[in-house]
């Protein structure tokens, strides 16, 4: 550009031809095109949707987001009964989504990084083993292995009477897996306070410990008492209050179980499938995040005097999280994006209660799919941009 | 001392036959090295021989010992306890590979399937010669035989066949390689427009592929099935098939374009720079200098992506089409003539099987690919 502004010859009179000729001319001709076409492009599609909408008398605007949904959603975290409204519904399958997204990505994570770590285990059958695991999962469409658990697996199970009895007083039948319900009492309350204050005093510990390895070189095992802190704390807490706690057990009847909390088999059948699907492609980013640590760092830390553990801890780890992180992130997304496959065995998430259910009943194609694009859409570019901020705030501070 | 000192060095001379070091060759000592070195690498091991025998007897067991290998209906599999029931697959291999494509004219199906392949291997094979034959027949010839071919053309006897036939895995292959191919100009345009001075284009390239790829795919499928008919001006209709590609394909590309994003940045500015001196005019410089480079370094990443959009076209069958996974799902769920309890279990096997075959297929292939390009660039 500043070439161009030197040469005398892009300062005279244009003519058609020369401004055809000249790239900056020709970069505004080719823009102006492209809006006119988008611009168009829209107005074909606005027009000819309002044409088609009033030929098929569907109303439109999100106004029927207020009206009553009269459908039931299986599995609610918050109250829903048939007579309250669409966006009441909106809710509870995006809260469904959310429940099994979370539940997914930690133990997808678990899994992830002991199968990543396992692939480089100097035990060779253990490296082979969880080599085959991720060969064999991430080359199978994550929709067929939740039709394999779902239809194969969990509805080949027996009839409630005949339920298969897991440890911890749990069922497992036909109709879902059945655990002990937790009921509160009234001191849960000191319980959950507790945890804020471990949490304020792992700080200061961390911070102390830290002060005193600098001033004095001692060093104080703040990892193992921090999480001493935050297992014991509430639990001290829980004790003082006098457990507050007491479990609705489920209880085999003749035809079926009374009792205890029901998780339906289409939520258990998504979450491991989107779990075991999920933890392949982590396990691969973990292995190349901890092999993407150059050799000679560890070979510093030992010659440092640290231990392997030591090494590991506070040498590769922090540079292999490094690599590790961003693609981590999109997995998460990944696996947030997939759990939208729940419509496909009717577990009642975002996509399948909004665009299925709802969408059927009142065609609105446009404002529902509008809606439901653009859940996924702030979640996704939520994400992107902490991702960014974190980038900018690990990325290696070259010399 | 003199003596200690003796039999501690085999090679002292002594006549004392020294006890012979642990060999570092030999099954026994790779075994005590990779598998026996230390107590919890032991019992690691001892856990990793527990799986193995569980997974492997537990696959023999039900594919082998208590499987079902003849009979003609699900009654043969009935009996508790059974294993595979394999005659289900072959008694509907044919409509697992071709759907209700009508019987006589699935030559044509297998004619495209041999075109296609010898398109592709020719380009794969870095050894068969005359590459750009290769790429016009697959890029341009091939689609439209094969369009010709599937759908059928009076004016050649060819009967039409109505998209509602066609099923099983010729329908996934039919989305798979469409999306692929169809994916690649979009994705190169859009990373073009990503990267470019123009800040109309560069705000509509990112606009579109930050929609497409924060969204999942079944919500662009049921907006190409529900949506897009709403769009479309009187009397234009779409059949579901195209459809179903129009929303694969935008989906693929905005994703395929992040890849070659990434290969256009990988690109040093001193070849951009080169090729303005040379005075080429931008499509010359991009189509003969910076995308031939880009696209090699991007390879595996292409690959990937064909292979998530491989796995990707299962989900066609939420919105009603009979994809390979559809139709073993629709004749695992509403055949009552394979009715049994076993039946299910075998067809997932066996479809799992199949797409399994092709994805490995592809990443060992880019694998391979990027192991011999790595080697050229290594020279």
């Amino acid at each position: 550009m500043a070439m161009d502004r030197a040469d005398p010859q892009t300062h005279r009179a244009v003519g058609i031809s020369d401004a055809l000729y000249d790239p900056r001319w020709r970069g505004i001709i080719f823009q102006i095109l492209l809006v006119v076409a988008i611009v168009w492009f829209g107005y074909e599609i606005v027009t000819n949707a309002i044409a088609n909408l009033k030929k098929q008398n569907i109303a439109s605007g999100f106004d029927f987001l207020g009206r009553t949904a009269g459908f039931d959603i299986a599995q609610h975290l918050i109250d829903y009964s048939n007579t309250m409204s669409y966006a009441r519904a909106f809710w509870v399958g995006l809260l469904n989504t959310l429940l099994v997204a979370g539940l997914g990505i930690v133990l997808a994570t678990l899994i992830g990084f002991v199968v990543g770590i396992a692939r480089l285990s100097s035990n060779w059958l253990i490296a082979r083993l969880a080599t085959v695991y991720v060969e064999v999962i991430r080359n199978i469409p994550p929709l067929l292995m939740l039709f394999a658990i779902y239809f194969a697996v969990l509805k080949g199970l027996p009839q409630p009477r005949d339920s298969i009895a897991l440890p911890l007083a749990s069922f497992l039948n036909v109709r879902g897996l059945t655990v002990p319900k937790p009921t509160w009492g009234d001191g849960i309350g000191l319980v959950v306070w507790s945890v804020p204050v471990a949490l304020a005093l792992v700080v200061a510990l961390v911070w102390w410990a830290r002060r005193r390895r600098i001033a004095t070189g001692k060093q104080f095992p703040a990892v193992l008492a921090s999480l001493a802190l935050l297992v014991l704390l509430p639990l001290l807490a829980f004790f003082a209050a006098g457990s507050p706690v007491s479990f609705d057990v489920p209880q085999l009847g003749r035809f079926n179980i009374a009792g205890g909390v029901t998780l339906l088999p289409e939520f258990v059948a998504l979450l491991v499938g989107l779990t075991l699907y999920t933890a392949a492609f982590i396990a691969e980013i973990v292995r190349s995040g901890i092999m993407g640590v150059p050799k000679g760092q560890k070979e510093a830390a030992a010659a440092l005097g640290l231990s392997a553990g030591q090494s590991m801890r506070l040498v590769v780890l922090p540079q292999a999280l490094r690599i590790i992180i961003p693609p981590l992130t999109n997995q998460y997304l990944n696996l947030t994006k997939n759990s939208s496959l729940a419509v496909a065995i009717g577990y009642p998430d975002l996509v399948s209660v909004f665009s299925g259910t709802v969408l059927n009943q009142t065609n609105q194609a446009i404002e529902v799919i509008t809606i439901t694009m653009a859940v996924y859409l702030v979640v996704s570019l939520t994400t992107s941009f902490a991702m960014n901020v974190f980038n900018t705030r690990m990325a290696l501070v070259e010399r | 001392m003199a003596n200690a000192s003796a039999t501690s060095i085999p090679s002292s001379g002594n006549n004392v036959p020294a006890e012979r070091p642990p060999s570092g060759v030999g099954p026994v000592a790779w075994a005590r090295k990779n598998l026996f070195s230390s107590i919890p690498n032991t019992l690691l091991t001892l856990l990793g021989l527990w799986i193995t025998w569980k997974v492997v007897a537990g696959i023999v067991d039900w594919a082998i010992v208590r499987a079902v290998f003849t009979g003609s209906d699900g009654t043969a599999c009935s009996a508790p306890g059974t294993g595979a029931c394999w005659p289900f697959i072959t008694h509907k291999l044919d409509t697992f590979i071709y759907g209700r494509y009508p019987v006589d004219e699935r030559w044509r199906v297998n004619l495209t399937f041999l075109l296609a392949a010898i398109g592709l291997g020719g380009l794969m094979i870095p050894s068969v010669p005359r590459k750009g034959l290769f790429a016009l027949f697959t890029f341009v010839i091939f689609p439209v035989i094969a369009f010709y071919l599937l759908t059928g053309a009076v004016w050649l006897g060819l009967p039409i066949v109505e998209t509602e036939r066609w099923g099983g895995l010729f329908v996934t292959l039919v989305v798979a390689i469409v999306g692929i191919v169809a994916s690649f100009p979009i994705g190169v345009l859009l990373a073009l427009g990503r990267r470019s001075r123009l800040p109309f284009v560069r705000w509509a390239s990112i606009g579109f592929i930050e929609l497409v790829r924060g969204v999942p795919l079944i919500t662009m499928l049921f907006m190409a099935s529900v949506m897009l008919p709403l769009f479309l001006p009187e009397g234009v209709t779409f059949d579901k098939l195209l459809r179903a590609l129009i929303g694969v394909a935008l989906f693929s590309g905005a994703h395929l374009a992040e890849v070659i994003r990434g290969g256009l940045q990988a690109i040093p500015r001193g070849q951009y720079e080169a090729a303005d001196a040379l005075g080429l005019s931008y499509p010359q410089k991009m189509s003969l200098i910076v995308l031939p480079q880009a696209l090699k370094l991007v390879i595996p990443g292409i690959v990937n992506s064909s292979i998530a959009l491989f796995k990707d076209t299962s989900l066609v069958l939420i919105i009603g089409l009979f994809d390979l996974l559809g139709i073993v799902q629709q004749a695992i769920s509403s055949d009552a003539t394979w009715f049994s309890p076993s039946t299910p279990a075998t067809g997932y096997v066996f479809a799992g099987f199949v797409f399994w075959i092709f994805c490995f297929g592809m990443s060992r292939y880019s694998q391979w690919m990027e192991r011999r390009l790595g080697a050229a660039d290594k020279r």
